[in-house]
């Protein structure tokens, strides 16, 4: 079976400075797949790297068995592949309605259209009325996106994220600056509705990280030093020794 | 049941009476765009109302570049020129060939000369918007409409291509040669391309535009290329500003440099932020005053131009949603039943602002009329620009004028707060 993302040798440099060094992933469809590793690891930039924001200098990623890298984050899209952002990007003067249902015009075939009324398209209404009840925002549809509280915008962050039926999903520190409780919410909110999806996800959160994950990757200075199962990364001395320390146990 | 409804169901009512509200806004637009002339029928005021509705339309095609796609062009009236000057050359084919083309298909033809424009030298304009695309489109501006006096045989030098509207084939016996049936033709044309410029907004297309305008960055994450939809924004503004500039080539019977340059330019991005680029509506009323202004000050004072610098200035300043801006910020407290609290501080604050507007307008005519010209008279009361005396009154208004507006300005901010926290009790501020 073809992975859902398959990373072969990557190498991403920014002048002089390498960030990433022959990085290899493999994440196979279906699976919730956690990169983990410290501060400036290079975590936001293998985000970056998959998902086309930047071009690798070198090496080649794979989505559902296709060559992506060098493609524009549009065409990763199209394929897909859906992201969300660590600081929170959502389109700040539209309402909340408006902002999932521009995610919902390109997976539902409207694209660029000129000659017709997106009111009046009842597949967008209604996927855009599903995305909102399922992210708990039904009752703001009509508030300014720029107005809404943090742990509002990050809800949106992930319903636009979802919103186009990617079979892959990206998130990047979902639960970033929140509460303890609106971490359990987005947890449980994440755990449902990538159902059936491949989920990978950066959190620095790590009883998210273990609690959520089927396999995780550990990042130390752009490259992957272990990746496994939750019981197999505890166990790793390698990992205990880079990045975790005491922390698991 | 109890009496509530049930959310769909409000919904639903809501959207029904939206669709009415919404055939009843433009059929009202057709009624006044009708009745209009038949009110004011001089022949002053019907030139004054065909002006105004080409300054609507181009004005509306400018907001789908700034206020919906967020791109600044400073070279808008390319397209408008260029609309206008494919209109005349077209004109004058189809009379001297004898076609049977009759004159209101003509704006079409500006509009696809603005869009075909549009589609030679978008594509490498809107690769990137902010800055670049400004500074672009400037340049863009500025070649064409040096171009425009060099390429004789297409753009007839300084003093145009002329042609007689009235050669062309007439239509149920209008001949457009009056004024009056220009102006329905303008009319016809200024509801047509405002009702498809707001079904535009509507579209898919337009609501990405939207996106783009917020945020380029992420619409490439939810399969949007920006670039893609900038370009079709910038050809859709190309061809409504197309439409205007045949209107006005039609209107006028020329076509010469003048229209392409950068006054005309700027003449647009004026009207429409005055107006306000955040709704659809701003632009007509910028468009509206803009162009009523420019009629009523070039005969009052010869020095306007100054006065649309301080009125621009001013709207950046203190207003930066423009007057469609103003008006709908009082629409909360409206529904919410407190705008009455607010007005009596507005009639206060309004005394020393006239004040210190009317000493502006005493210095800025003693200034300019100091070394001669007409005697000035300010609301019938005569001033003489070397007097020292209209210098002093100058200064008292301006001073004391502001002085004073300042303070009442900040009661009104006061009342302000109050009404829209009542507002916000009453849910209906965010």
């Amino acid at each position: 079976m073809t992975a859902a993302i398959q990373v072969n040798a990557v190498e991403k440099s920014f002048g002089n400075v390498q960030i990433i060094r022959d990085l290899n992933l493999s994440v196979a469809k279906g699976e919730r797949h956690a990169i983990i590793g410290p501060n400036g690891a290079g975590k936001s930039t293998t985000f970056n790297l998959i998902s086309g924001h930047i071009k690798p200098t070198s090496g080649e990623i794979r989505l559902n068995g296709e060559v992506t890298s060098g493609l524009r984050p549009f065409e990763i899209n199209r394929r897909g592949l859906s992201r969300s952002f660590q600081v929170t990007n959502v389109f700040a003067r539209m309402t909340v309605w408006e902002n999932v249902r521009c995610a919902v015009l390109w997976a539902t075939g409207h694209r660029y259209a000129f000659w017709k009324n997106t009111d009046s398209l009842p597949e967008v209404k209604q996927r855009t009325a599903q995305i909102l009840d399922d992210i708990h925002l039904s009752h703001r549809r009509d508030v300014p996106a720029g107005l809404l509280t943090y742990a509002e915008q990050r809800e949106l962050e992930i319903g636009i994220t979802i919103a186009g039926g990617a079979s892959v999903i990206m998130l990047d520190e979902p639960t970033a600056g929140m509460s303890h409780a609106e971490t359990e919410r987005a947890v449980a909110l994440i755990r449902r509705l990538t159902e059936g999806r491949t989920l990978v996800i950066v959190e620095h959160d790590m009883s998210v990280v273990f609690g959520l994950a089927d396999r995780i990757s550990v990042l130390v200075y752009g490259h992957i030093i272990a990746s496994g199962t939750p019981e197999e990364i505890r166990g790793n001395p390698k990992v205990k020794e880079a990045y975790l320390g005491e922390e698991v146990d | 049941m109890t009496n509530a409804p049930t959310p769909s169901l409000a919904a639903a009512k809501q959207e029904s009476g939206g669709a009415l509200g919404f055939y009843g806004v433009w059929l009202l637009a057709a009624i006044a765009l009708v009745v209009l002339p038949l009110i004011f029928s001089s022949g002053g005021s019907l030139t004054s109302f065909s002006l105004i509705g080409i300054a609507i339309i181009f004005a509306l095609s400018y907001n789908i570049l700034l206020g919906q796609t967020g791109l600044l062009s400073f070279g808008h009236a390319v397209q408008y020129g260029l609309g206008g000057f494919l209109a005349v050359h077209v004109m004058n084919a189809v009379a001297s060939h004898n076609w049977p083309i009759p004159l209101p298909v003509i704006p079409l033809v500006g509009g696809i000369g603005g869009m075909a424009f549009a589609l030679l030298v978008g594509w490498v304009m809107t690769k990137r918007a902010g800055t670049v695309f400004a500074m672009i489109s400037l340049g863009i501006g500025e070649l064409v409409a040096s171009s425009s006096l060099i390429l004789r045989s297409v753009f007839g030098g300084e003093s145009g291509i002329t042609t007689d509207r009235t050669s062309l084939m007439p239509l149920f016996g209008w001949t457009f040669g009056p004024q009056i049936q220009v102006y329905y033709l303008i009319a016809f044309w200024v509801l047509v391309s405002a009702i498809a410029m707001y079904a535009l907004t509507r579209t898919p297309l337009g609501r990405i535009c939207n996106a783009v305008r917020d945020n380029p960055e992420r619409v490439e994450f939810i399969g949007y290329d920006p670039h893609v939809v900038r370009y079709l924004a910038y050809m859709f503004a190309g061809f409504f500003a197309g439409i205007a500039g045949g209107l006005t080539a039609i209107n006028f019977e020329i076509a010469n440099s003048a229209y392409l340059g950068a006054m005309q330019s700027g003449f647009v991005l004026f009207s429409t932020f005055i107006g306000g680029t955040a709704y659809f509506f701003g632009p007509i009323l910028g468009a509206i005053l803009v162009t009523y202004l420019q009629l009523g000050l070039t005969n009052v004072t010869s020095v306007w131009q100054l006065y649309f610098g301080v009125i621009f200035i001013g709207i950046v300043m203190f207003a930066p949603g423009g007057i469609a801006g103003i008006l709908m910020k009082h629409r909360p407290l409206i529904r919410a039943g407190t705008l009455g609290t607010v007005i009596p501080s507005y009639l206060v604050a309004a005394i020393p602002t006239l004040a210190f507007a009317l000493g502006i307008i005493l210095a800025i005519e003693t200034v300019a009329r100091f070394s001669g010209g007409d005697p000035i008279n300010l609301l019938g009361i005569p001033f003489v620009a070397t007097a020292p005396t209209t210098w002093a009154a100058a200064a008292v208004l301006v001073v004391g004028g502001f002085l004073i507006a300042r303070i009442t300005w900040r009661r009104v901010a006061e009342a302000w707060d109050r009404a829209a926290t009542v507002a916000r009790d009453r849910g209906y501020l965010a």
